[in-house]
């Protein structure tokens, strides 16, 4: 039997009225091919992100260190291809550079997620004191490796990550839909998947039922960690530079979307699914209230209100259902 | 006198479910009374009703004798009515004096806090019942029991003259108990009502006059509490009478499973030496603070011993978390189902396989969907657990099915040997007898069983042996058919 | 009950609620005896001045902020608040500063910041009680919706150029050093008296006392019969109301109205807070220990300065400083469960 979830299709009418609306108000623009296109080119990046956030926030945490972990991976790929690769480096070595640069990106994420997990799984420090503390130093490191400054000049190899499409499909698309689709199955279908959701709950007693608790609390850190990582591939590769502080106002919006998206923000409940539906939607109304020439920041004024609105409806239905 | 209250006939339905069909109850001053029913019998309903939570559908409330035809919270209050429900509803971090004087906070037009008042109400409230606790200390650093005393304080500052007790025993040790019966005592020479609600035959009920029992909402009598006894207050409860058999199935003595020599840790038990062998239940009784959860915590790797030794057939154990005493093959079902038992909000598919999901896995190291729902279905047929769907959440289950949710996934382990602590906590009498039923059959398989209790009739029915345990050591064993039930709670309660 | 390990400090009296407190100022105390003796500057009156100018905000939200987190609620859109207030505050002194003059101004400024802050802090109360949601994610969404509201109506530009009166402040006392004068400026009497009114409620009035009750045990205040929506709303309303006035504060030390110099710093206010012991659980938490939590950051950055060290290094200090006293309060609240109860077990 293919049962819906009530989330993610309430989610999915809001999109159809979104679309909708802006239909009606802009006609074929917003169809346009551009508008589709850098709707697909923006909407990875603060996605992989999102997906970083609630993979935290299903074990009843919160990863406040993201972005910050995203910079540092970022300026550690950017400094390495900027000093390992001269002017004059042929194509091969190049190529060689970035799969390095990248590697060291993914190794730095991976232990800031270790250390983060090692922070709230082995101290026992609640998520977000935790990754507060390291946010402040991940920033710190950050600025104190770029001086504050911006580190930009990359090869073509690199800036097709973030640019170039396949078939059509932009690059950064492809690489968000498989972290999506990854981390949606690991979550549905693993033995770890179903410790998260047990985890976020109620972790005393999934411990007492033999889970390693403190284990799948380092995994879900350290894949959080990653998908930073990955996050900040897209990034460095779209604006052709690194700084300390790129992206800082994707913080608290990631968390917005993982609720709208249906994360409880106890803990145990969410899904993929719903995350992306729920970007998708905060994504037409960027788009779309871009292309109406308002303010990017009225939209996120909308998200918030969006949020609050489908928290008040999801209230009233639970209500409803209650009695 | 008149009665302090006085309910007739009350009715009490919740969309179309009828809680209380027309229940009968009064409380003179002076007079300690308890409630007996089972969980849904309608005993909270009707303490709502009284605290003027809830208004009845139809009956008559009389205080002192004069009817009150709306009771509501305050007025409730104001009569002297004071609910002291089981969580105590005291806060951790305000003082004892702010704990017991709250009620001052509240009162009109007073916006500075008058400390020295305050003090005073709560240094009176305490002689009054002759108790002394430093009033600036924080409720948080006081035990169960002190702050026990702070709510009958806080009961008394508010000039209760009913107090209304939920299951106030439930985390006692017995010389808690005996210092709460006195205190209740006394009060009760103030001539003020207390009374007690509980789901069994409670310590309690050494000192109450008159037990009134519900069942289904119905009232099941008002009886003398000297005229009752287990077997009795079952039959009152349920409606059904539950007979108490001494299992005389036999187990094979010649086949130790789990040997525990000099077993020792500090502060926990000490000097635990037993043997449990293959099919044979052994009761574990003793009482809260004698050590019994401790050891079974250590059994389960959870707490390491100082020294001595652990056997699993005949081979020495090293248990270092309780994932090395799954895989020896012990399992445990802990004696806080809802916080350790089960997951609650998550579904009771997913509960019940959560000890072997690593089993489940099939091709590409992803869960087998089909394998997951067949091993769930197997547990839910072969326990009998009524659920509609293993989708929904654990929490909607009743509390004797949700039991069976944690024995299902224990079971999943194929275990040598299980702990069963205190399985029957907030189970109804028809499902204990379920349980145990279970308990017996896989016993009868060969898995060894220590059963852990403290309910007298519980472990001497069921078990092959049982131990006693008093602070932290066996002070004694015991076969059913050599010691009666009264004998052993006499044991039991000796300090 | 719930969150038993994590609450300290909720009551008035006692020395075991202090003992945070105590640590604190050891190590605040030690660090200022050191800096004392490395540096010429750290000990002198000029410093501490400009360090309590330049803190003052922080501290005046800071002490909001505790409130909210002591109730059992957080705050996460003050900053949105502040900036919604310095901007209303500063179209005021551009448009008709200069005719108000000094005394009637500062009571339109004020007044016009108080309005914003009550009705934004309002705002996030209702919605939070309402929705039942953590009010984590409520503020983080009303954050969204202020912010993004402000800046799209004054298109996120700054302002500057305010009368002299402005400019010039409120000097109740100073005195001059050096050639510089010094003195207790609006920043430093708001911030005493921010400080006074909070530890006032708190700790002396019923209503302080009985947000205490609510953070350490909602359901408790549930049961007695507390107005739960009404301390709800007082909270955010006396967090929305010290944001407003750590707004004007800020922005009369600074000169300059823009849309980026204070949201983004929501988290760096709550590290200061929870370093000062107060509790996310709710409950715990005292006004001394917050201040103390300000000044550790405020002492530690101006320290690194003075001492030469980089700037690029006060973040990491800063950050380390955060994770190790959280770790170690973690630990120890861990130890302490993993002793337990026990038992005298006899010989």
């Amino acid at each position: 039997m293919f049962r819906i979830d009530p989330v993610i299709r309430s989610l999915l009418v809001l999109l159809a009225c979104l679309v909708a609306l802006f239909a009606f108000l802009l006609g074929g623009r917003f169809f346009s091919f551009a508008n589709l296109q850098s709707m697909a080119f923006q909407l990875p990046e603060l996605g992989i992100l999102a997906v970083a956030m609630m993979v935290t926030m299903m074990t009843g945490g919160i990863n406040l260190s993201i972005i910050t972990t995203a910079n540092l991976a970022g300026i550690t790929a950017a400094f390495c291809i900027t000093r390992l690769a001269g002017a004059d480096a042929s194509s091969g070595a190049v190529l060689g550079i970035t799969a390095i640069a990248f590697a060291s990106a993914m190794v730095v994420s991976a232990l800031v997620g270790a250390a983060n997990g090692f922070v709230v799984a082995h101290l026992g420090v609640s998520a977000i004191l935790a990754t507060l503390g390291t946010t402040t130093v991940l920033e710190g490191i950050g600025v104190l490796i770029t001086r504050g400054s911006v580190i930009s000049g990359f090869p073509d190899a690199v800036l097709f990550i973030g640019n170039g499409a396949l078939f059509g499909v932009p690059v950064p698309l492809v690489i968000f839909a498989c972290c999506a689709l990854a981390v949606g199955v690991w979550l549905d279908r693993t033995p770890w998947g179903v410790g998260v959701r047990m985890t976020g709950s109620n972790a005393n007693a999934t411990a007492y039922s033999g889970v390693d608790v403190r284990r799948v609390l380092m995994k879900v850190y350290i894949l959080s960690g990653l998908l930073c990582g990955v996050a900040a591939l897209i990034m460095i590769a779209r604006f052709n530079s690194a700084r300390a502080g790129y992206g800082s106002s994707y913080l608290l919006v990631t968390v917005l979307a993982s609720v709208l998206g249906g994360v409880n923000p106890d803990g145990g409940f969410g899904k993929v699914g719903g995350l992306v539906a729920a970007l998708m939607v905060l994504q037409v109304i960027g788009s779309g209230l871009n292309l109406l020439g308002l303010s990017p920041h009225l939209a996120i004024a909308l998200w918030g209100g969006i949020l609050l609105f489908v928290i008040a409806l999801r209230l009233l239905r639970a209500r409803r259902a209650g009695q | 006198m008149p009665f302090v209250i006085e309910l007739t006939g009350i009715r009490k339905s919740f969309g179309g479910v009828h809680a209380l069909k027309g229940v009968d109850f009064s409380i003179s001053p002076g007079e300690v009374h308890c409630l007996v029913g089972e969980n849904g019998s309608g005993k909270s309903t009707l303490i709502k009703i009284m605290s003027g939570v809830h208004a009845p559908d139809a009956g008559e409330i009389r205080i002192d004798g004069k009817p009150c035809a709306r009771l509501t919270p305050s007025a409730s209050i104001a009569a002297g009515i004071q609910v002291i429900y089981q969580d105590l509803s005291l806060f951790p971090n305000l003082s004892v004096a702010e704990n017991i004087g709250i009620r001052q906070y509240m009162e009109k037009g007073r916006r500075l806090v008058d400390w020295r008042r305050l003090r005073k109400s709560a240094d009176d409230a305490m002689r009054r019942i002759g108790v002394s606790l430093d009033p600036d200390r924080p409720v948080l650093d006081l035990s169960i029991a002190d702050r026990q005393l702070v709510a009958i304080c806080r009961a008394i500052a508010e000039d209760a003259r009913l107090v209304i007790m939920d299951e106030p025993t439930a985390s006692l040790t017995r010389t808690e108990v005996d210092a709460l019966l006195s205190v209740v005592r006394d009060l009760q020479r103030r001539d003020l009502a207390i009374l007690f609600v509980s789901h069994r035959l409670d310590e309690v009920m050494e000192i109450a006059r008159r037990v009134t029992v519900l069942r289904d909402g119905e009232q099941a009598g008002v009886y003398d509490a000297r005229e009752l006894d287990d077997a009795r207050l079952a039959f009152l409860m349920t409606g059904r009478n539950f007979t108490w058999d001494i299992n005389r199935t036999s187990c094979d003595a010649n086949a130790p499973l789990l040997e525990v020599r000099n077993l020792s840790k500090k502060r926990n038990y000490a000097d635990i030496s037993f043997t449990l062998h293959r099919g044979e239940i052994l009761g574990v009784t003793g009482l809260l603070g004698s050590g019994r959860t401790e050891l079974a915590l250590s059994l389960f790797g959870c707490s390491a011993p100082d020294s001595g030794e652990i056997r699993v057939e005949g081979t020495a154990v090293r248990l270092e978390s309780n994932r090395d005493a799954i895989r020896a093959g012990i399992g445990y079902l802990p004696e806080d189902r809802l916080t350790l038992g089960l997951v609650l909000d998550q579904s009771a598919g997913d509960n019940a396989v959560l000890t072997i999901l690593d089993s489940l896995v099939g091709g590409g190291g992803l869960i087998d969907g089909r394998r997951l729902d067949a091993t769930v279905r197997e547990w839910i047929e072969s326990l009998n657990i009524k659920v509609s769907d293993p989708a929904v959440p654990v929490r909607t289950l009743s509390g004797g099915n949700q039991q069976k949710v944690v024995l299902a996934k224990w079971l999943a382990t194929n275990p040598k040997i299980l702990i069963l602590d205190s399985p029957t906590v907030g189970v109804d009498v028809a499902a204990k007898h379920g349980i145990f039923e279970i308990v017996k059959a896989l016993a009868a398989k060969g898995i060894g069983i220590i059963l852990i209790s403290d309910e007298v009739p519980e472990v001497l029915c069921n078990a092959h042996r049982v131990l006693l345990m008093r602070k932290g050591r066996i002070v004694g064993e015991y076969r059913p058919d050599s010691i009666s039930q009264k004998e052993l709670a006499v044991k039991i309660n000796a300090e | 009950m719930p969150n038993d390990e994590r609450l300290s400090g909720g009551t008035r009296t006692g020395f075991a609620a202090l003992r945070g407190e105590f640590l604190l100022a050891g190590v605040i105390l030690l660090l200022a005896a050191v800096l004392g003796v490395k540096t010429d500057g750290f000990l002198s009156w000029s410093n501490l001045f400009d360090l309590l100018n330049s803190y003052a905000f922080v501290g005046i939200m800071a002490a909001g902020l505790l409130t909210v987190l002591i109730s059992g609620g957080i705050d996460i859109s003050f900053t949105a608040t502040a900036t919604v207030a310095q901007y209303v505050v500063a179209s005021i002194l551009v448009r008709c500063g200069e005719s108000m003059g000094a005394p009637f101004g500062w009571i339109a400024i004020f007044g016009a910041a108080a309005f914003t802050g009550l009705l934004l802090g309002a705002v996030n109360g209702l919605l939070v009680h309402t929705l039942r949601v953590s009010a984590m994610i409520v503020t983080i969404a009303t954050l969204n919706v202020f912010y993004g509201i402000l800046i799209f109506v004054t298109r996120g530009k700054w302002l500057y150029d305010f009368p002299k009166w402005f400019a010039d402040g409120v000097n109740v006392w100073s005195f001059t050093q050096g050639g510089a004068t010094y003195g207790l400026s609006l920043a430093i009497c708001a911030l005493f008296l921010v400080l006074a009114g909070t530890a006032f409620l708190l700790n002396r009035t019923t209503l302080g006392r009985k947000i205490y009750a609510m953070g350490g045990n909602p359901e408790a205040a549930k049961r007695m019969g507390f107005n739960l929506l009404g301390l709800r709303l007082f909270v955010f309303c006396y967090m929305g109301f010290l944001a407003a006035i750590g707004a004007v504060v800020q922005a009369q030390v600074m000169q300059t109205v823009a849309p980026n110099s204070i949201v983004g710093r929501e988290l760096e206010v709550l590290a200061a807070v929870v370093l000062g012991g107060a509790s996310l659980a709710g409950g715990g938490g005292t006004l001394l220990g917050t201040m103390l939590g300000v000044a550790l950051i405020a002492i530690l950055q101006n320290g690194l300065t003075l001492l030469g060290v980089s700037s690029y290094w006060h973040q990491i200090v800063i950050g380390c400083v955060i994770l190790s006293s959280v770790s170690a309060t973690a630990w120890n609240a861990r130890t302490i469960a993993r002793k337990g109860v026990g038992i005298d077990v006899p010989d």
